[in-house]
């Protein structure tokens, strides 16, 4: 994909308070963005208040809840956790970037149809969580599941229906593409 | 359902797939922190960090030297505009900032308002407070002892003891257990947890000076409530007030209360010119919003030696903390506690509860049942266990012997309440079934004989929801109807408007699947919409699993209202008598001519385009469903637990899960509404709580210490139902939302109690951490 540098006017950056800024470009979605930031500035702000790309959430401040993990250069990571001066010159990809040409990925897909999410407040970072583990692994047991999401809490679900759509978006990855409908 | 059945797509029954999740699962939910104004500015809070101090100068020119930081509200500011308390819904008062007093740790002192969010925070951080600390008062028995230091002085009487509420029998309930073959009794505490919900709270508040118009988009579970109370608490005039709830990331009752935070964004607002945004951390919704339970419960049970309960006492102090912000019915200061009879015939029974405060945050709300029918149950479920290994019965055999039996329904309970259906021991029998439980029992014996140590709990709860009958349930005068507003366009397609405002549950597909049944309608014709006070009718929001007993019970009445116009507009078109007319299988069909009929889309285009003579055009209808009474879904919960007897952790096996919340509308919601009540019913059983040090300090104020479950340790739920309808409700639903997290508690407990019976154990207060176990095991203590 063309890289399209997007200019960000001052008063669009809510990071800026006439302290020193670091000039970043980092590659969300595909598609790369030039802003001037705050060194301090998180990477989940970045992407929510300057990107505007809010299906990434902020829940905690203490990095255990994981509803704001996003992929940085293939890996999930916390991104309440991540400066956006780390993200530098990096590939992120957020839940925004999970469909493409308007086809669900699978685990959006599953998510659907296991009824695997409520509030939908943690749904985006469980599933980049559910996304790379099934990218090493598209096979997983039910404890390899478990395991893999214990960084990402859900306070409405038991996570029983999470545990199944991830099983079932593993299996949609491995079979040929299915005809499910898309909500 | 088989294939010749007549249905309707989407009808109540199916496992529909959920509307609301096209957005959810695109990242495209719209959360309070999503939305976005032009010049909209940050708020942040300068937190107390005492539990209870003088303020003796507040100096805020540093905060305001900081860039972008462009205003400071103190209590001072808001006393001079009368906004330095505000009411409580239980008629107390609560600060919205401190003028002189702090009354808890983490409370908000000074908001300050900057361009940023970043620069909010450097603001918060830089105001300068001193306090002159003052005694501190955490424990409510030492809060009422002659002496203790009196937390609000603000009161007239000089105490910390806020109220006392008693209901039942005393004297007779006295004779019951003094001639009672068998007594029990036993102290239970039940401490201060925290819904924790995913999505703190927050706020953007606008008053737009030109207009006179504030709009408030809020995380709240009940717009059009606190539309009313702004509008009395400020003057405001209520039509300029506009309450928004977007999508909201669940809630479990937190989001009922009116916090400080929205206040100040408010004040924030009409001083700045601009919308004002306020979003909390995860450690200031831990630490400083209203906390669930705090009950130190007494009970006492007699029985015959035989078994059969006789009489029940109950005796409790609850922990209000610095103020009595509780969210009940105004009539029910200690909530629906008096359910605590459960699922047993007492004779007799009374309830005993006083209030205290203590140098800590509002409690009395929610976690996920916000009216204290967990308290009850869990009560009532230990003590039934306990009856049970005194008189050495097997505790599922106590249950079966005591139930009332389903011929007695409706049932009257000693406590006042009258019980619209169930059958006990049907779902017991189920659940027991299921588990195998004679299997586990002789696994049991086995492992106990190897020194193994397993255990199993049974719960079987009995709940009461659907808040409530006008005759006594009110907010602050308010009567607790809900409501539907359903309209049909020329099309056939509908949208339905609701007083109540989902938090995740699902409304959006389960009042669609209502209003499909009764309209035959498909559901995915139908749009459900919540969460503007402009445009939904005026209801009392989502929260004690209300929306399904009442908004859910308006939407049929409403469709039912639509079918009566429906009917005369069928006839005509049909040329018949409206008395020839019925609706039957989905249509209106002649009598005994079924196959002539009309669609209800066919007379909604009629309704527009060829109404009688003399008819008003259109078709739609309103209702506000005042429900005859309380709903009481039950159910069965049986937990085997392992324990490890090196380090003390317990394990869940299995927890099967017998429901019946009455005619089910969508099953796989149902299904996700019981794995969610049932993990944060295991949650304060084995993980959660909040504890305060003597001075006040919170111990489990960040999610480092507050242990939400994970998915390692939270236990593959068996879910299972029984089907007994309400027989008051409209489509004969009772409501689902909290019957897990009410009930599964006690059987966890039960369960691990059972399994250390070895060790002489008779209780362990919640939560069971290793530590505890382990102590019982090599350390001969027994943890009270």
């Amino acid at each position: 994909m063309a890289a399209t540098a997007r200019p960000i006017s001052p008063a669009a950056s809510l990071m800026s308070v006439g302290g020193p800024v670091t000039k970043v470009q980092v590659t969300v979605n595909g598609q790369l963005y030039t802003a001037e930031v705050e060194p301090r500035t998180l990477l989940v702000f970045f992407l929510r208040e300057i990107l505007g790309l809010t299906g990434t959430h902020v829940g905690c401040d203490t990095s255990n809840c994981g509803v704001c993990t996003v992929h940085l250069d293939g890996r999930p990571v916390k991104s309440c956790t991540v400066l956006a001066v780390q993200a530098n010159g990096c590939q992120v990809k957020t839940v925004e970037g999970l469909e493409v040409g308007g086809k669900l990925s699978p685990v959006q897909q599953a998510f659907y149809e296991e009824h695997g999410l409520q509030c939908g407040f943690c749904t985006p970072g469980m599933m980049m969580t559910a996304t790379a583990l099934l990218e090493r692994n598209p096979n997983p047991s039910d404890g390899e599941i478990r395991d893999a999401i214990r960084g990402n809490l859900c306070r409405c679900t038991g996570y029983v229906n999470i545990v199944k759509a991830v099983k079932s978006a593993g299996k949609k990855m491995q079979a040929p593409p299915a005809s499910g409908g898309s909500p | 359902m088989s294939a010749e059945a007549p249905h309707v797509k989407g009808g109540i029954g199916q496992s529909i797939l959920r509307k609301e999740d096209a957005r959810f699962i695109r990242g495209k939910g719209n959360y309070v922190d999503d939305v976005k104004l032009p010049g909209m500015l940050y708020l942040d809070i300068t937190r107390s960090p005492y539990a209870h101090a003088k303020i003796t100068a507040i100096r805020t020119e540093k905060a305001l030297k900081i860039p972008g930081v462009l205003a400071v509200i103190t209590g001072k500011d808001l006393e001079a505009a009368g906004l330095a308390w505000m009411p409580t819904l239980m008629s107390d008062k609560q600060m919205v900032l401190p003028v002189d007093t702090v009354m808890y740790q983490a409370q908000e002192v000074v908001g300050v308002v900057a361009d940023s969010r970043y620069a909010a925070a450097d603001g918060a951080a830089a105001v300068e407070v001193d306090y002159e600390p003052l005694p501190v008062v955490t424990n409510p028995f030492k809060a009422l002892e002659p002496g203790a230091p009196v937390i609000r002085t603000d009161r007239a009487e000089k105490s910390n003891h806020i109220w006392h509420w008693e209901t039942g029998d005393k004297s007779g309930t006295d004779e019951a257990l003094g001639g009672s073959e068998v007594r029990v009794a036993q102290d239970l505490y039940i401490p201060r947890i925290h819904v924790s919900s995913m999505e703190t709270c927050g706020c953007i508040a606008h008053m737009d000076s030109v207009s006179g118009r504030f709009t408030i988009w809020m995380t709240t579970q009940a717009p059009h409530a606190i539309r009313t109370v702004f509008a009395l608490v400020t003057g405001l005039p209520e039509q300029n007030i506009r309450v928004i709830s977007p999508d909201i990331g669940g809630g479990f009752g937190g989001k009922v209360p009116v916090y400080p935070g929205y206040v100040i964004a408010s004040v924030a607002s009409i001083k700045t010119g601009h919308p004002v945004k306020w979003i909390e951390d995860r450690s200031e919704n831990l630490q400083a919003d209203s906390f669930a339970r705090d009950y130190h419960i007494h009970a006492e049970v007699g029985a015959t030696k035989d078994g059969k309960v006789t009489g029940l006492k109950v005796k409790t102090l609850a922990d209000h903390g610095y103020t009595d912000a509780a969210a009940n019915p105004s009539k029910f200061p200690a909530g629906l506690f008096h359910i605590i009879t459960g699922s047993y015939p007492f004779a007799k029974a009374f309830v005993e509860v006083d209030a205290a405060y203590t140098n800590k945050p509002p409690g009395g709300i929610a976690y996920r049942c916000s009216f204290r029918v967990t308290e009850a149950v869990y009560t009532i479920e230990r003590m039934m266990d306990i009856l049970a290994h005194k008189l050495n019965i097997d505790p599922a055999e106590l249950r079966l012997k005591n139930f009332i039996p389903p011929e007695a329904f409706p049932y009257k309970s000693a406590l006042g309440w009258t019980y619209d259906s169930g059958n006990y021991a049907g779902a017991l029998r189920k659940a027991m079934e299921i588990i195998d439980y004679a299997g586990l029992r002789r696994e049991q014996a086995e492992k106990r004989a190897k020194g193994e140590l397993m255990g199993i709990g049974i719960s079987s709860f009995t709940e009461i929801v659907g808040a409530g009958p006008s005759q006594t349930f009110d907010i602050l005068g308010i009567k607790m109807f809900d409501s539907a507003e359903v309209r049909i366009h020329p099309t056939g397609k509908v949208i339905a408007r609701f007083g109540t405002k989902s938090q995740g549950q699902g409304h959006e597909t389960t009042y669609a699947q209502i209003l499909a049944e009764e309209l035959g309608i498909p559901a995915d014709d139908i749009r459900v919409e919540e969460g503007d006070t402009d445009t939904a009718p005026y209801g009392l929001g989502t929260y004690a699993s209300r929306s399904t007993p009442t908004a859910g019970a308006a939407a049929s009445m409403a469709a039912r209202k639509i079918r009566e116009k429906g009917q005369k507009i069928a006839a005509h078109l049909l040329e018949v008598s409206p008395d020839d007319i019925e609706w039957k299988d989905y249509a209106f069909r002649v009598k005994g001519v079924p196959t002539k009929s009309k669609t209800m889309a066919e007379v909604a285009f009629a309704a527009y385009t060829n109404h009688p003579k003399g008819m008003e055009a259109g078709l739609e209808a309103v209702d506000y469903y005042d429900p005859p009474n309380m709903t009481f879904p039950f159910g069965s919960y049986i937990c085997v637990v392992d324990i490890d007897k090196d380090t003390g952790q317990v394990k869940v096996r299995r927890f099967v899960a017998v429901d019946d919340c009455g005619t089910i509308i969508n099953p796989m919601i149902v299904d996700g509404q019981i794995h969610g009540g049932l993990t944060m019913g295991f949650a304060p059983a084995l993980l959660e709580e909040i504890q305060y040090d003597e001075d006040g300090n919170i111990h489990g104020g960040t999610f480092m210490d507050y242990l939400v479950p994970t998915a390692v340790e939270t236990p593959n739920w068996e879910t299972a139902k029984t089907v007994t309808p309400s027989p008051h409700h409209p489509i004969g639903a009772k409501g689902v939302g909290e019957s897990a997290t009410v009930g599964a508690p006690p059987a966890i407990v039960n369960a691990v109690v059972d399994a250390l019976r070895p060790y002489g154990v008779e209780h362990i207060d919640i939560p069971i951490h290793p530590w505890k176990v382990w102590q019982i095991i090599h350390g001969g203590t027994k943890p009270g």
